[in-house]
């Protein structure tokens, strides 16, 4: 029998980490991405990665802090047990990437500095300068490179996986294009790895970088995977708005020091440096003075949004308000944020040391993806512990397995066998709403520790059954031959039906797309708008039935990869849309302005999109959650009724 | 404004550069618009052509939104249906490395290229070509293949023992940070190897060890060779730099440096290897 191979999706973050791991357990790994692995979009990640550490632990923190963190940050959606896994294991992936040469931001006595995030009062945040996922891709590419050299890895750069092979329930390969030659062929493997990252593009811009589509994920989708909480969208509340991109700026700034402010008085049109401190408005130090600046992600853009929309208050009348940095030291600001501070000076032209910068929300992250599952570690206590605070640390230290189980076959595995979802693709970590730095922890978990999962899984079922090596060559021909009728169809000038009514442009489906769900499925949602917005996607699904390209090379056409992908995202836009729909209540990132309390009897499940080929739409239904770990509570980051009147300074994390 | 973070020499050819843009990007004209000239080729081996394209200019835009228009409106300035330009990208935040062309006859990256600082008035013309060092895909898409090759011909990773517990890395001082941290930022865009002279296109992959390995990959040797784990793999690497398109092969003309849009300093990389070539020939010369 030929050896056993496991193709990789995806090689940012948590695809290169899978690679490493896979590759040392001896398995031979394909690898399969749309960029070289050293450009995907983990490169963007600025701020820092989350992990309990010495200095922080002495002052009460512990992994157990961290896991109940997320969990609260999440607004109690997520199952609890894999989140203790990653927290505990979270110091030990700080270790291994300093092992691996990463250069975080060091103290004079060499120790790993430290900064705050949000959602926590603990400085637990690692960084290397102000590009953290960029030196820690750099890391794992170059891991994954020497695996290359000695022949245990193979990159498939620039091919674009189209679509999973499944045979008798399980996977067996897939079908990817070469985007040069524009191949299309199969690849047999005993496991698939789907760490193809996340879906900004739904919405037009956002902070993601281009090839973030979602269509890898939608188009298992289609093949019959579960998606998991799809609503469940990040908006980032501080962006610069562009052009072709809206880049982030990073929630260092503000763990730094950075702080949140508009004129108190609508249609100020001073200098921000000529506003005296009684007149500027730092809501969000006046509404959470425990939290101020650091509040999670999605309180602070609700706050920004309320701020400027409902209460008109935003800079020069605009969606805008300010963050401001100018009371730091510049010297202090170029060590710890030069990276970020840098990218606002190139595209916006202003130097943020010396003047306020003016930024807006963003869509950024997806919490939700793929459906996967897991086995339960050891833990478990008889009774649900409260909310947990520093002072009643829960009864457990971090040995391994306590949340999940080391090895078991079904980590981070999707409802159809040898399929996995590693990385921002998974739906797992982060419940309703993800904190700050949790997702690169995220990511290099999945790879590590599920990585060893795949591993088990193929030498323990998946050639029990039938390995992929004894699979007829027929089934892959047949994938094939389906991929291939989809390009013709887009290159035809009818559609399916015959008819000669064609669309020729798939750049306006984009854009109206991307409009529809920027309007209606981000800050604010409500039962009509969202059942306009599916009136919206079915139109253009219909729209996109008709398209015919304009480009008919049959070599290197990106068009025709654009647009394909389009027609998967279309399908992820109608299960963000249904999903909040459905969901009634508001929690995290989803606030419905008719449904404005979380529900728990009803709604603390995962929403469970399923697609039907038949009718090509989607299902939802809500499953329960394993919540027996932390018991729910109010999610107010203590906060205090909004007033108008100036209130008393609170004191300021970080400096 | 933009050398606050770089620390450019007020004096230097960049700081007028520099300079200029900004004083562009001032007397910028809002509802302009500019014609772009597109070097355009249908894939490996087929000839070369110039195409115009007419473009309204928005506020920010940059040379990615820009090409983005022309994707979704394929028509030249003639009037003529074309097809939309291929070109590559990704972060669109000059992080990824994925975007380099040459623009206005310079290399650089195309998401960081603001239209106000290089085309401030009504029809001003800007030329986009694909870089010469590498095989064109298609359009202004070229195949770097060779970038990441030369960064295993000198082993530029750490060998550790594996993924598996064994504690910490090495305590390191924050001076000795900043000096890894700022090698650490090279996105093998391969900027530097197209304005280098002695770096050269190379189709045959076969001819790839032999070529002029590039300031790029030295610098990530001497990065390596920094580290106290990577440090084990010191004398493989210097022992490649020293051999046929090692460090030698480098005529030291600085064009590197002065392209690189992460201001690594090559220049000083180059010679730090240059210098731990020459002990590394001496031991080899005595114990040989
Ligand atoms: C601007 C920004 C800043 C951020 N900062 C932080 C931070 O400070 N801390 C933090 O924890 N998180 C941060 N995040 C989130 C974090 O960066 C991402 O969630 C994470 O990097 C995702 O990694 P990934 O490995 O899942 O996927 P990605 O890095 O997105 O990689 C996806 C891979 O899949 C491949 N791929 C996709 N589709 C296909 C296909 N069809 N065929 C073949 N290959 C395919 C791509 O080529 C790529 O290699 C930030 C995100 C953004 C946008
Ligand atoms: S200094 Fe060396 S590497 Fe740099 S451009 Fe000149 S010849 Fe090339
Ligand atoms: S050294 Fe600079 S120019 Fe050369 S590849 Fe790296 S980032 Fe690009
Ligand atoms: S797109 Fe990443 S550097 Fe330009």
């Amino acid at each position: 029998m030929a050896q056993q191979r496991v193709i990789v999706v995806g090689g940012g973050l948590a695809g290169l980490a899978a690679s490493v791991r896979i590759a040392e357990a001896g398995t031979p790994v394909d690898l399969f991405s749309l960029v070289p692995v050293k450009r995907s979009h983990s490169v963007c990640a600025q701020g820092g990665i989350n992990a309990c550490n010495e200095v922080a632990r002495q002052q009460g923190y512990s992994e157990y802090e961290h896991f109940d963190e997320t969990i609260y940050g999440g607004d109690f959606l997520a199952d609890q047990h894999p989140v203790l896994e990653m927290a505990n294991w979270a110091p030990r992936i700080i270790d291994l990437l300093d092992r691996m040469g990463v250069p975080f931001n060091r103290t004079n006595e060499g120790n790993r500095d430290l900064r705050l995030f949000g959602g926590s009062l603990f400085k637990r945040t690692h960084f290397a300068g102000a590009t953290t996922g960029q030196q820690l891709i750099y890391a794992l590419d170059e891991q994954v490179r020497r695996y290359e050299a000695e022949g245990k890895v193979s990159k498939y750069e620039f091919w674009e996986f189209l679509w999973p092979i499944i045979e008798d329930g399980k996977a067996v390969g897939i079908v990817a294009q070469d985007l040069r030659t524009m191949q299309i062929r199969s690849f047999r493997a005993d496991a698939v790895v789907m760490a193809t990252g996340g879906n900004g593009l739904v919405y037009g811009k956002s902070t993601q970088s281009v090839i973030c589509t979602g269509a890898a994920a939608a188009r298992c989708y289609q093949a019959g995977v579960w998606y998991g909480n799809p609503e469940m969208i990040q908006v980032h509340p501080t962006a610069i708005p562009g052009a072709d991109k809206l880049r982030l700026m990073s929630e260092s700034a503000r763990g730094e020091g950075g702080r949140v402010w508009v004129p108190r008085k609508k249609g100020d049109t001073r200098n921000p440096k000529d506003i005296p401190e009684a007149e500027r408005y730092y809501f969000l130090e006046e509404r959470y003075p425990a939290y101020g600046n650091i509040v999670p992600r999605d309180i602070a853009t609700r706050e920004i949004f309320s701020v400027c929309v409902n209460d008109g208050l935003g800079v020069d009348g605009q969606n805008q308000v300010y963050l401001d940095l100018t009371h730091l030291a510049p010297d202090y600001l170029t060590k710890k944020l030069g990276g970020i501070l840098e990218i606002y000076e190139k595209f916006v032209g202003a130097d943020p040391r010396f003047s306020p910068m003016k930024i807006f929300p963003a869509v950024h992250y997806s919490m939700g993806g793929l459906w996967t599952t897991f086995t339960k570690g050891s833990y478990n206590p008889n009774d649900a512990l409260t909310k947990h605070k520093s002072g009643s640390r829960a009864p457990i230290n971090f040995d391994i397995g306590l949340g999940m189980q080391l090895g078991a076959p079904n980590n981070s595995m999707t409802n159809i066998p040898g399929i996995y979802a590693f990385g921002e693709v998974n739906f797992a970590y982060h419940g309703a709403n993800r904190l700050g730095a949790n997702a690169l922890l995220s990511c290099i978990f999945d790879g590590l520790f599920c990585g060893v999962s795949v591993v088990n899984y193929i030498k323990n079922e998946a050639p029990s059954k039938k390995p992929a090596d004894s699979v007829a060559q027929s089934v892959f021909d047949a994938a094939v031959a389906s991929e291939q009728a989809k390009v013709k169809r887009l290159m035809d000038a009818v559609d399916p039906a015959g008819n000669r009514n064609v669309e020729v442009n798939p750049y306006a489906i984009g854009k109206e797309l991307g409009d529809e769900m920027t309007a209606a499925c981000t800050v604010v949602r409500g039962e009509a708008r969202l059942k306009q917005c599916l009136g919206k996607l079915t139109e253009l699904k219909d729209r996109y039935s008709r398209l015919k390209l304009a480009d008919a090379a049959t070599w290197t056409n990106q068009s025709m990869s654009y647009t394909r992908a389009m027609g998967d995202m279309l399908l992820i836009a109608e299960a963000i849309a249904k999903g909040a729909l459905e969901r009634r209540e508001s929690r995290g990132a989803h606030y419905r302005e008719d449904h404005t309390e979380r529900d728990d009897a009803n709604f603390m499940k995962t929403t469970r999109a399923v697609y039907d080929p038949a009718s090509r739409t989607t299902t939802v239904d809500f499953v329960p959650i394993d919540a027996s770990l932390i018991k729910p509570t109010a999610r107010t980051y203590g906060k205090k009724e909004a007033s108008a009147e100036p209130a008393k300074k609170p004191a300021l994390a970080g400096v | 404004m933009i050398s606050t973070f770089t620390n450019t020499d007020a004096n230097s050819p960049l700081a007028a550069e520099l300079a200029q843009r900004m004083a562009n990007r001032k007397m910028a004209k809002e509802g302009r618009t500019i014609i772009f000239r597109i070097k355009r080729c249908d894939g490996p081996g087929k000839p070369s052509r110039w195409e115009d394209f007419k473009v309204p200019v928005p506020k920010n835009a940059n040379v990615i939104s820009c090409l983005q228009y022309i994707a979704a409106n394929p028509v030249t300035a003639q009037g003529q249906q074309s097809t939309p330009v291929v070109w590559d990208s990704g972060c669109l935040e000059e992080v990824c490395g994925a975007c380099t062309m040459v623009i206005n006859g310079k290399v650089r990256q195309s998401c960081s290229c603001l239209i106000d600082d290089y085309a401030p008035g009504e029809g001003d013309v800007m030329t986009l070509e694909p870089m010469s060092k590498f095989p064109v895909i298609r359009d202004l898409w070229v195949d770097r293949e060779r970038v990441f090759h030369n960064l295993k011909r000198v082993k530029a990773w750490v060998p550790i023992d594996g993924t598996y517990y064994l504690g910490g890395g090495p305590k390191e001082s924050p001076q000795k940070q900043e000096t890894r941290y700022k090698l650490s930022e090279c996105m093998s865009c391969g900027c530097c190897l197209e304005a280098c002279p002695q770096f050269n296109l190379e189709e045959n992959k076969n001819e790839w060890d032999s070529a002029f390995i590039g300031a790029h990959a030295i610098s990530q040797a001497r990065l390596f060779n920094e580290h106290e784990t990577g440090k084990q793999l010191k004398d493989d690497r210097l022992d490649v730099l020293m051999g046929p398109g090692g460090v030698n092969d480098c005529g030291n003309a600085q064009n590197c440096v002065k392209v690189c849009p992460k201001h690594i300093p090559l220049t000083e990389s180059i010679a730090a290897i240059g210098r731990a070539v020459t002990v590394r020939a001496f031991t080899r010369f005595f114990k040989d």
